[in-house]
């Protein structure tokens, strides 16, 4: 019965409170209505969504939001300080080759995308087995150090939370 | 409104401002597409994230009511953005872009997903559209 | 203080679009094309959020938010007819 009706609990609720923030009130409208949306849109969308991701704890998730968000910030200033202050001739642009441990699709989706948001390194292609993905730097002397901070910093608390 | 906040609110408005100038600029500068691609991601996450983060703020103590409908428009575009780059390398390196020179080997199994579309099971796009056309 | 950051920014952010429209014009390749329209759409949220700011009004949200989701949809939809020939398959 739960399982039939809502396929998908977390992304109810994501929609429940999406919804509540769109409306930007938390009135018995906006909450009955936000309800039936969470209802009828995975139901919906249920082909789109085979399995059920497994997620971990709360915690683990706090840390890697954490610690993406301060590499972002420190990123940005070195990746302006780049683009400000070097000759375009000096930058070593380079593709780098980051082979995957992790194995659910949901995990290296994210793990893409954090590489993308942290300028400076943006993910350009998955390899069709899904087991290496294509990162192209902006400025890299050291690729390997690239790959081990990569693999280190977001694969290790990716493996923690979805696996 | 407490000088402090004015001041919060308007370095933020500034700085967003700026990183915004610097990733069109770098999109200006950089030679070629790949290293072009980075530039955007700045303005993307600490431009507009700082200005949105200005606009709550200001309502909030302007206005009274603490709102985190900013948020939303961040969360999409956190959300976005890495899709919408990671597409624009695909089309860029179908077109522009030779497999076999200008690329490091994927070590694995298969090649890149955008010249090598077969996926582990066996399955190739490609496949379709020689069906469709026949 | 908050007016002479937002004409700050409001030239930061006009700079910058011009800069976009350059790259929109100039640029080689279709996906540098794809690429100017992307961010003139993030940098046209930002420009709307200052502006929404600078009215005292929260009616701009909503523009910024269409801004938002449209822009992100023309960009795939252009990559997807690059990449596939189609766009709705």
């Amino acid at each position: 019965m739960m399982k039939r009706y809502l396929p998908h609990p977390l992304l109810s609720l994501a929609l429940l409170v999406v919804w509540i923030l769109l409306a930007n009130e938390i009135s018995a409208g906006a909450v009955v209505f936000g309800a039936i949306l969470a209802v009828i849109i995975p139901l919906i969308t249920a082909s789109f969504w085979p399995d059920r991701p497994k997620v971990g704890n709360v915690i683990a998730i706090c840390e890697y939001g954490l610690v993406v968000m301060w590499d972002i910030l420190v990123a940005n200033v070195i990746v302006a300080g780049l683009i400000l202050f070097r000759k375009t001739e000096t930058l070593e642009s380079k593709c780098v080759v980051v082979p995957l441990d992790l194995t659910s699709p949901e995990a290296i989706t994210t793990l893409a995308g954090t590489i993308t948001m942290t300028p400076g390194t943006v993910t350009i292609d998955l390899s069709a087995d899904a087991k290496s993905l294509l990162v192209h730097c902006l400025h890299a002397p050291d690729a390997q150090g690239v790959i081990d901070d990569i693999k280190d910093r977001y694969e290790r608390r990716l493996k923690e939370i979805f696996e | 409104m407490p000088f402090v906040v004015e001041l919060i609110i308007s370095l933020l408005i500034v700085i967003g401002g700026l990183f915004l100038l610097v990733g069109s600029f770098g999109m200006l500068k950089l030679r070629d597409l790949l290293p072009r691609l980075h530039a955007p991601t700045k303005a993307s996450t600490v431009g507009v994230g700082g200005v949105l983060i200005a606009s709550m703020l200001y309502f909030w103590v302007e206005r009274g009511h603490f709102t985190i409908h900013e948020l939303l428009i961040t969360l999409f575009i956190f959300l976005t953005a890495p899709i919408t780059a990671n597409l624009i390398a695909k089309a860029y390196m179908l077109l522009n872009v030779d497999p076999h020179s200008d690329l490091p080997p994927s070590k694995q199994n298969e090649g890149w997903a955008t010249f090598d579309p077969v996926g582990p099971e066996g399955y190739d796009p490609s496949e379709e559209y020689q069906e469709k056309e026949n | 203080m908050i007016e002479y950051a937002l004409n700050f920014g409001f030239v930061c952010v006009s700079l910058a679009l011009l800069m976009n429209l350059w790259r929109l014009t100039m640029g080689p390749t279709t996906a540098d094309r794809i690429l100017a329209v992307d961010t003139m759409a993030i940098n046209a949220i930002a420009l709307l959020v200052m502006y929404g700011i600078a009215k005292g009004t929260a009616m701009y949200f909503e523009g910024a938010l269409l801004f938002a989701m449209f822009g992100f949809v023309s960009t795939v939809a252009y990559c997807k007819f690059i990449l596939r020939g189609d766009i709705i398959e």
